[in-house]
């Protein structure tokens, strides 16, 4: 294969510029000393990153998204393993249109689901409420738990469960000590996926948090709309900094390409 | 043992049909209601809404500037993003890596944090992008970025780009390397290479990036609210108005229903369209 020549790496040096730019922006105005936006020039300052101590609305936001991401990623990785069995494993009527309906929420504008969720929340009582937070999130992250549940159910040799069946081992045991281990990596890097997703997940649950119930990143875009000061832009940069630390764990877990290719799209490795 | 693979997803089953079938028929049937200032929500079905939608020309110009967007920030982001991917794909190892990496990381970055970045690029006492230009000589006076199209579709294209960059890579990594060489060995410019071996083969994946990053755009709330404003709406951010904002919720759901039918329909009809013209290549 031919290497890049100096125009593709000066096109390359543009573009990988424009997709930091925002993301280091932020981070740098994050340590302004002034009152106001601007960039630190001679000085830098940790007073806007203290300043976020003062506002515990941000502080409890950010600990009920790391609860709702914890929790709903759990359940959904839990609820989608004997789905990814079943789908893996069997031909069956409605095979196809079930995995169509797991894989939905990707398709569905997350707006949409908001309103319906807004609605259905408020008629059955559970409008603005924790529960209901948790419900919705586990239905938008599922289709990355499927995913990666999916991906390793398919991958898994079966003649080593033959093998413990011909052993005496009996179903149970099978499961415990056989399936489940082995799809036990694709599960790990299912709940993270799916937790960075719910954990980043805004215009869904812009409609149905009530002031109490607001996860970090509505707390962010609401203070956002009302006005955007170095406040807003330092609790942006330790959200960014845990991703990236999030992201080259998982990089170094599990690969980020497959991640987000998913079907094992890493050829020959 | 028939019943195995349906007790199997029995659970998830019983979710999704709990959670997501029920409450979309709902506000399906939601957008036939009534709704008045005092007399609030009556369960009646009427198309009142839907004439609404359908018929005044305030909601035309928002659904048409709503496409337009999507339609231009997908156009930039197939433009940029597949030459980067081709790029990516013929570096080395280690930067091959990290460079992925950089470009696909923001993804899973808050897309709130994401376009606070643009909005400090664009606008207040800073204006870094308005500076850069100016200093660069192509443009005299400030270009207005905060509360235009321009702005949303710039921002768009950037929080969207990942996705185009990662269909378009994934379509080159089935693409085999040999047929580029033998296409040089027969004495093949880069250029023919590019138009006659490259693109052809990656189209696909171009196309399938393009319709994942048209429905995200045209679905977007939180870039247009933040960089547009509560002038600039597009149709998420006007249906979020009237849940919130007016409690017109008919009219918000009639507006969110036709964005859904009007986005499944473009998707479904362009993968149709894709299936058909590259069956050779999906085979």
């Amino acid at each position: 294969m031919s290497r890049n020549g100096p125009l593709a790496l000066a096109y390359h040096t543009l573009f990988v510029a424009f997709m930091l730019a925002p993301i280091l922006v932020v981070c740098i105005v994050a340590f302004t000393p002034e009152g106001y936006l601007s960039f630190p020039t001679d000085r830098w300052s940790l007073r806007w990153f203290y300043a976020i101590g003062r506002y515990p609305e941000f502080i409890s936001a950010f600990w009920r998204s790391i609860w709702l991401g914890a929790l709903s990623s759990a359940i959904a990785v839990t609820v989608s393993v004997p789905a990814a069995l079943a789908i893996a494993r069997y031909r069956f009527p409605g095979r196809e249109a079930m995995t169509a309906l797991f894989m939905s929420p990707l398709m569905i504008p997350h707006v949409v689901l908001g309103i319906a969720f807004l609605r259905f929340f408020t008629e059955i009582g559970l409008g603005g409420t924790f529960t209901g937070l948790v419900l919705s999130h586990i239905v938008i992250v599922l289709p990355f738990a499927l995913r990666l549940t999916l991906a390793s159910a398919i991958g898994l040799d079966r003649a080593i469960e033959h093998a413990a069946v011909s052993l005496g081992a009996t179903e149970w045991v099978v499961l415990k000590r056989i399936t489940l281990p082995l799809v036990l990596p694709g599960l790990a890097s299912g709940w993270a996926l799916a937790f960075i997703n719910s954990f980043d997940e805004v215009t869904m649950t812009v409609f149905i948090a009530a002031p109490g119930t607001e996860t970090l990143p509505v707390r962010m875009f609401l203070y956002i709309q009302d006005n955007i000061d170095p406040l807003v832009t330092s609790v942006s940069a330790c959200v960014i900094a845990i991703t990236v630390v999030a992201l080259i764990l998982l990089d170094r877990a599990y690969g980020l390409e497959r991640l987000l290719v998913g079907r094992g799209a890493t050829h020959g490795r | 043992m028939r019943a195995a693979p349906y007790l199997m997803s029995l659970p998830a089953l019983v979710l999704f049909a709990g959670v997501v079938v029920v409450p979309l028929a709902m506000t399906v049937l939601l957008s036939f209601h009534d709704w008045g200032q005092y007399k609030g929500i009556e369960p009646v079905f009427i198309l009142k809404n839907w004439r609404e939608v359908l018929g005044d020309s305030y909601f035309h110009e928002m659904f048409w500037r709503t496409f337009r967007i999507a339609f231009c920030v997908t156009f930039l982001a197939a433009l940029f993003g597949a030459p980067e991917a081709y790029i990516l794909n013929r570096m080395k190892s280690p930067w091959r890596g990290l460079f992925l990496l950089v470009i696909l990381g923001p993804l899973l970055i808050s897309v709130v944090a994401r376009t606070l970045g643009w909005a400090l690029l664009f606008g207040g006492s800073s204006g870094l992008v308005n500076k850069a230009l100016m200093n660069l000589g192509l443009v005299d006076a400030p270009l207005p970025f905060m509360f235009t199209e321009t702005g949303v579709i710039v921002a768009l294209t950037h929080v969207l780009m990942p996705y185009m960059v990662l269909a378009v890579w994934a379509s080159l990594q089935r693409l085999d390397p040999q047929v580029e060489n033998a296409a040089i060995a027969l004495g093949a410019g880069p250029i023919t290479v590019l138009r006659r071996i490259v693109l052809p083969q990656v189209m696909p994946g171009i196309l399938s990036g393009a319709v994942i990053v048209f429905a995200l755009a045209a679905s977007a709330f939180a870039t247009p609210a933040i960089i547009g404003g509560r002038r600039l709406k597009v149709a998420s951010t006007l249906a979020y108005d009237e849940f919130l904002n007016t409690l017109n919720w008919p009219l918000g759901a009639a507006v969110a229903v036709l964005l859904l039918f009007a986005l499944v329909a473009i998707v479904w009809g362009a993968n149709r369209l894709v299936e058909r013209r590259y069956a050779q290549v999906f085979a």
